[in-house]
């Protein structure tokens, strides 16, 4: 089995943090922890390059890097990938993450190590198998023995069990099993234990909501940029980008003026796999009411009204995915000097 | 701000400034009144959103929409 190693520039024997920005580079052999891994998985599997690059680089070249680690992963044929173990360092847990996200795009399975507060936990679970170490290096053997684990484990074919049997950070996939008792019966066993006050364990855990601080008031609404949009999958006609009715992995935007038909009109095509799409395809305004905003800009309620709008399918979309196009919509419309935003969600 | 026919929704996901829409399928309209009255609802509703954008809030808030009816089609 051929095994692709990521490590930073400090674990990759380059140098410390005045090697942060050292470009990335590949070795046709085990580097530093890759030869613990290697003596852990034994004759089977071996790692046929390491990648090494310098933390800062990463994140500064984030397209270069994942251009070049996808050549990588190409030309030595990996049957998995391991990064780190990270640890509780930052820059370095991001890497790997992004490290794995590449993988798993590609079809190829892989396996990190991290603390659980490490960030790019968070950012890149769902992507491979991260293990989840101590904070810090003292403890290496362990977390090469849990990543080992885990590899060993995908390497030979084997279903790996839960998150929490296997020790990594759950990932968020489901997978149909067997067991004994039907999900009614469960979620009775489960209700009875929890009035009784005993412990029971969830299927699924619910996800847990940031709350943000409020903007604050828009002081001058006469001279204010006021822009409308919608998660409702208004696109325009023929929906030209291929908006997903669910799942909906992109957002874009559009002219309100040349792409819905004029100044006001908002006529559109719903593309929302959620909700009845009749009314919005009578009249887009019900969606984004673009000739209110109009009317109300000519009576100088408001400064002006954007003149592009932003759309997305907010059908079974995930709250990740959506939290980044709203950062990323939120630093155009800032560019664009625009004050205020009205979303609208159907 | 959020317009947003299920407002518990909006709260759950963080919005601050929420405006209650229509109904789910229509939030800035409703298909079942005459024309007139339906611009005067949509009317209603995009100025309470730019009312709410004006007001400075210190916790999530919903701001109602004087006298229009909501889940018509529900």
């Amino acid at each position: 089995m051929r095994i692709i190693h990521y490590l930073n520039q400090f674990y990759g024997q380059i140098g410390g943090e005045s090697e942060a920005y050292c470009p990335l580079q590949v070795k046709e052999e085990a580097v530093g922890p890759g030869k613990r891994i290697e003596a852990m998985l034994g004759d089977d599997a071996r790692i046929v390059a390491t990648i090494i690059c310098g933390d800062n680089y990463f994140n500064e070249n984030t397209e270069t890097v994942g251009r070049q680690i996808e050549e990588a992963l190409k030309k030595y044929d990996a049957d998995l990938l391991i990064a780190g173990p990270a640890f509780n360092a930052g820059r370095y847990g991001i890497a790997c993450g992004a490290v794995c996200k590449i993988a798993y795009e590609m079809g190829i399975e892989a396996v990190s190590g991290m603390y659980r507060e490490n960030p790019g936990v968070e950012m890149y679970r769902r992507y491979g198998y991260i293990a989840s170490t101590a904070n810090n290096a003292r403890r290496m053997k362990e977390a090469l023995e849990s990543i080992c684990g885990l590899a060993k484990k995908i390497l030979s074919g084997q279903t790996l069990a839960t998150a929490e049997e296997e020790g990594y950070f759950e990932r968020g996939l489901r997978r149909n099993v067997y067991v004994e008792r039907n999900a009614a019966q469960r979620a009775t066993d489960m209700l009875l234990a929890k009035i009784k006050g005993e412990a029971f364990v969830t299927e699924r855990e619910m996800p847990v909501f940031k709350k943000f601080a409020p903007s604050p008031a828009i002081k001058d609404m006469k001279h204010a940029t006021i822009a409308v949009m919608t998660s409702g999958g208004l696109v325009p006609k023929g929906n030209p980008d291929r908006l997903e009715t669910c799942n909906c992995t992109k957002y874009k935007k559009y002219s309100l003026e040349e792409a819905y038909g004029g100044k006001g009109a908002a006529a559109g095509q719903v593309v929302h796999g959620g909700y009845d799409p009749v009314y919005g395809n009578a009249d887009g305004n019900r969606i984004l009411p673009a000739d209110v905003l109009v009317k109300l800009e000519e009576e100088g309620v408001f400064g002006k009204f954007y003149d592009h709008t932003y759309v997305t399918v907010g059908n079974g979309t995930e709250v990740d995915h959506a939290a980044e196009f709203g950062d990323r919509i939120a630093e155009e419309l800032k560019e664009d000097g625009v004050d205020g935003v009205l979303l609208t969600s159907t | 701000m959020h317009i947003c026919t299920v407002t518990p929704i909006s709260m759950t996901v963080g919005a601050n400034r929420i405006v209650p829409g229509v109904s789910i399928p229509h939030p800035a309209g409703n298909p079942h009144v005459s024309r007139e009255e339906e611009l005067k609802i949509r009317e209603k509703i995009v100025r309470t959103a730019l009312k709410a954008l004006e007001t400075e809030i210190t916790e999530q808030t919903v701001f109602e929409v004087e006298s229009v009816r909501r889940y018509e089609n529900e």
